[in-house]
């Protein structure tokens, strides 16, 4: 047997176990923030972990590069994306799980309701300043 | 499918369980984007479901020994990431009614 293809047929099927996992976690967690965590970094690892599996069984630069490129372009917005939608879930008011205790957003944000009209709903960008930092 | 018409390697053995795992994965996300209580669940499983393709054309080129295959893997990581933010931008500016 090969031995690059021994580390790349390792590399695939670790990588399938995360991605498996990371798929049941966005199905069996109980609140969205917990999902996006499922689903972000086992789904990243994984999908970084087939990429390099891919640019060890071809040996050539380019496809090294590119393969690499694409799991640096993962790396970089995979946080951006779940960092966005997670703020979007709390505008959103998105119920949390009953035994998630913390919230430290509380009462740092203007409610949905007090927005401008004409703004749609949309809630104002500015932080509360009244209530100090910890 | 070029990998599986040779003797069983532990390569192609290998790549054939990882694709049952990736496709069994996408139905299991799709469960979520189907059932999801609220639109952020629905986006999270849908980036998860675009994370997964990238997977799978990776795999693909590795079965088919297609490396071409991993341009469209650029491209395909790029569209997730922007329609992830769209779909974001969205839920913000619909802010409390969103379901």
């Amino acid at each position: 047997m090969n031995w690059v293809d021994a580390i790349a047929g390792v590399l695939l099927l670790v990588g399938a176990a995360f991605v498996l996992v990371s798929a049941i976690g966005v199905v069996r967690f109980p609140d969205v923030y917990m999902r996006m965590h499922a689903a972000t970094k086992a789904g990243t690892l994984g999908a970084g972990l087939m990429l390099g599996a891919a640019s060890i069984v071809f040996g050539d630069l380019g496809i090294t590069v590119r393969s690499f490129v694409v799991f640096f372009f993962l790396l970089l917005t995979a946080p951006v994306a779940a960092h966005v939608l997670g703020r979007a879930a709390y505008y959103a008011n998105v119920p949390r799980w009953e035994r998630t205790g913390l919230d430290e957003l509380a009462g740092r944000y203007d409610d949905v309701d007090d927005a401008a009209p004409g703004e749609y709903g949309r809630p104002a960008r500015r932080g509360n300043d009244d209530i100090p930092y910890p | 499918m070029i990998l599986f018409e040779g003797p069983w390697t532990f390569l192609s053995v290998a790549t054939l369980v990882t694709m049952v795992a990736v496709a069994v994965s996408i139905l299991v996300a799709s469960l979520r984007v189907m059932r999801g209580p609220s639109l952020p669940d629905r986006v999270v499983a849908l980036d998860l479901v675009g994370l997964l393709a990238v997977s799978v054309i990776s795999v693909v080129a590795i079965a088919t020994q297609k490396p071409v295959l991993l341009d469209a893997a650029i491209a395909l990581a790029l569209i997730a990431f922007l329609s992830t933010v769209a779909f974001a931008r969205f839920i913000e500016w619909q802010g409390e009614r969103a379901e």
